[in-house]
């Protein structure tokens, strides 16, 4: 019994220590940004301002002057935004079908969409180009907007799919009963039923179109740039401005960082699902 | 209103089909009850009414239309299903007025209908909980609330029952009975407890492996059975069987007597045996007698009072009159 209590009481010690110290060995290039981003480019690189410095605005007032960062945001907000409302509209009637009509090929479909997942993105890169440049769509929003959205689709589907899954037939059987059309069926049963699920995948997939940057940054060049291409853009030849790559770093994951601090909960359940019925 | 026919119907999944042909009709305002072991089709067979799955082949008429092709939500009927299958995010108010809702009747008329349910069904104190508040009672009775502000042309009930405890069993039994008996309207009734066949039916279809073995009263099914199977079903404690010399005596391939038309005799009876497990229910005890060379084990119903111990020595006797018998097929000899 001594043993035991003398391992819990260990356990209960070394555990929250050893969470911490994972926690911050992850959290401590983001750390490293943000301090960064307040540096001058030349103390950037000095070992010895690594913690103590003057801490400056100027690349923020530079970032927002000279680059014209609003616009960038407002590209990355729209992208998001639309292919994150695409991927639900998409995805939930398509998930819909496969949970509750399956048909012989639905397992089928659904490891097709996931191997599209696994397509190497270079493959298909020039071919892309060309076509986007052939119809007059390359730097345009419904260009990155429809790439952003197909390459996060079937994830967005699956996860719906998952949570749909859960919802007892019976209660969509009970709603046909009940006189409800196929419509009045998301509307009025599987969306709110699933309203958690739903939520969690909306974020997920904000998230990842907020950050995609393997199309964003070569299907764009000023009118669609995102974030993304800005933060490449501060890639100068002459070496990297860390303070000014910094500011303009931490801008572009500010917003994701605090949409998902308080979306934690729904975000834990999106990343976990499947994991525990 | 409320007559369905099903015509020839047929139902496969893939290669396997499970509904072989089938002829039914139910009659306007009937009770009709599908018992059947597991497996043996009566849920396809509702849930082919309801429209729920599809029908491989065949016709179904419901008040002489042909509804084969028609939607679920189309045909006019209500289903009360196992699961409850309520709407766990609207509150029993909203869960009943739902149907009402769908087919766009006011909120003042949906509120008196709800309202009006909810009181026969005792559940005018419930109506703005959720079901995760409710108990598996309330639960059953908000489903069939559900299907009775509709005024349906027929309920359909899937084994409603079975996941209630004993005592409300009965109980909902006798609630859906008098329902019926008040509302007059067409139910069927899914079921693989013979108990709840034989007391609420009008009609009885057993099944077995997707064929109706017969179709007839509580009472015509008891008294007569087809065959083998359904005299087997129905009836509880089951019925006994026997195939040797006792059967070709009379002229049969089996005899079947149920336990309660076998006489136990203080004096010597045509059968003998000794006393297994005596089951004491109060009104009645059922023993369990071996070595009377009809089968392994014979069952009677006798008397609450009866005190037969184990090992105990008895006589039989049974009634010559309600012996049924069976030709090789296991088809009755009338």
């Amino acid at each position: 019994m001594a043993i035991v209590a003398q391992t819990s009481k260990f356990a209960k010690f070394a555990r929250p220590v050893l969470a911490w110290c994972v926690g911050l060995f992850f959290f401590f290039p983001i750390f490293w940004m943000v301090l960064t981003s307040f540096k001058t480019d030349a103390d950037a690189v000095k070992p010895a301002f690594l913690l103590f410095f003057t801490p400056t605005l100027e690349n923020y007032l530079n970032m927002t002057e000279n680059y014209d960062y609003w616009r960038f945001a407002q590209n990355s907000a729209i992208t998001a935004i639309s292919a994150t409302f695409f991927n639900l509209i998409v995805g939930i009637p398509a998930a819909y079908a496969m949970a509750f009509n399956p048909s012989k090929a639905t397992k089928d479909v659904l490891m097709w969409m996931l191997s599209t997942k696994m397509l190497p993105a270079a493959a298909v890169l020039y071919p892309m180009i060309f076509l986007a440049k052939g119809l007059g769509l390359y730097d345009t929003h419904i260009l990155v907007i429809t790439v952003v959205s197909l390459i996060n689709l079937p994830l967005a589907i699956w996860m719906l799919f998952t949570y749909f899954k859960e919802i007892p037939k019976d209660i969509i059987e009970a709603g046909q009963m009940d006189g409800v059309n196929t419509w009045g069926e998301i509307k009025e049963i599987l969306v709110p039923l699933a309203w958690g699920g739903i939520v969690s995948t909306a974020l997920l997939i904000f998230i990842f179109c907020w950050n995609e940057a393997y199309w964003t940054v070569r299907l764009t060049t000023i009118d669609a740039a995102t974030l993304s291409k800005l933060i490449e853009g501060n890639r100068a030849p002459e070496g990297l401005f860390f303070g000014r790559l910094s500011a303009v770093s931490t801008a572009a994951v500010g917003p994701i960082v605090v949409i998902g601090w308080f979306c934690q909960k729904q975000l834990v359940k999106g990343l976990t699902f499947g994991a525990v019925k | 209103m409320g007559r369905i026919v099903l015509d020839k119907v047929t139902k496969s999944f893939g290669e396997t089909q499970v509904i072989p042909p089938l002829n039914l009709t139910i009659e306007e305002g009937e009770f009709a009850v599908f018992v059947g072991p597991s497996g043996c089709g009566k849920s396809t067979l509702l849930r082919m009414i309801a429209g729920l799955e599809d029908l491989t082949s065949g016709e179904l008429h419901i008040d002489g239309k042909d509804m084969t092709a028609v939607s679920p939500s189309k045909r006019g009927l209500a289903m009360v299903f196992q699961s409850y299958a309520l709407y766990p995010h609207m509150s029993v108010r909203k869960n009943i007025g739902f149907p009402l809702r769908m087919e766009g009747m006011s909120k003042a008329e949906i509120d008196e209908k709800v309202n009006a349910a909810a009181k026969s069904l005792n559940l005018l104190n419930y109506l703005d909980r959720k079901p995760a508040a409710l108990s598996g009672g309330q639960r059953q009775r908000v489903a069939i609330g559900r299907a009775i502000v509709r005024n349906p042309k027929a309920f359909l009930f899937d084994e409603p029952l079975s996941n209630l405890d004993a005592a409300l069993r009965v109980g909902m039994r006798l609630e859906i009975s008098e329902m019926h008996k008040s509302m007059q309207n067409t139910m069927i009734y899914v079921t693989h407890d013979q108990v709840e066949a034989m007391t609420m039916a009008d009609k009885i279809v057993v099944l077995q492996g997707g064929c109706i073995e017969q179709v007839g009263s509580p009472l015509e099914l008891y008294k007569t059975p087809k065959n083998l199977f359904v005299a087997g079903f129905i009836g509880s404690p089951k019925m006994n069987f026997s195939q040797g010399e006792e059967a070709s005596r009379r002229g049969a391939a089996t005899i079947g007597i149920r336990p309660e038309h076998i006489d136990v005799l203080s004096e010597a009876g045509i059968w003998h045996g000794t006393v297994g497990v005596a089951e004491h229910l109060g009104s009645d005890t059922f023993l369990h007698v071996h070595d009377t060379g009809l089968a392994d084990s014979i069952t009677i119903r006798a008397p609450g009072d009866v005190n037969f111990k184990y090992g105990d020595k008895i006589s039989l006797s049974p009634r010559e009159d309600v012996i049924h018998k069976f030709d090789a097929q296991g088809q009755r000899i009338e």
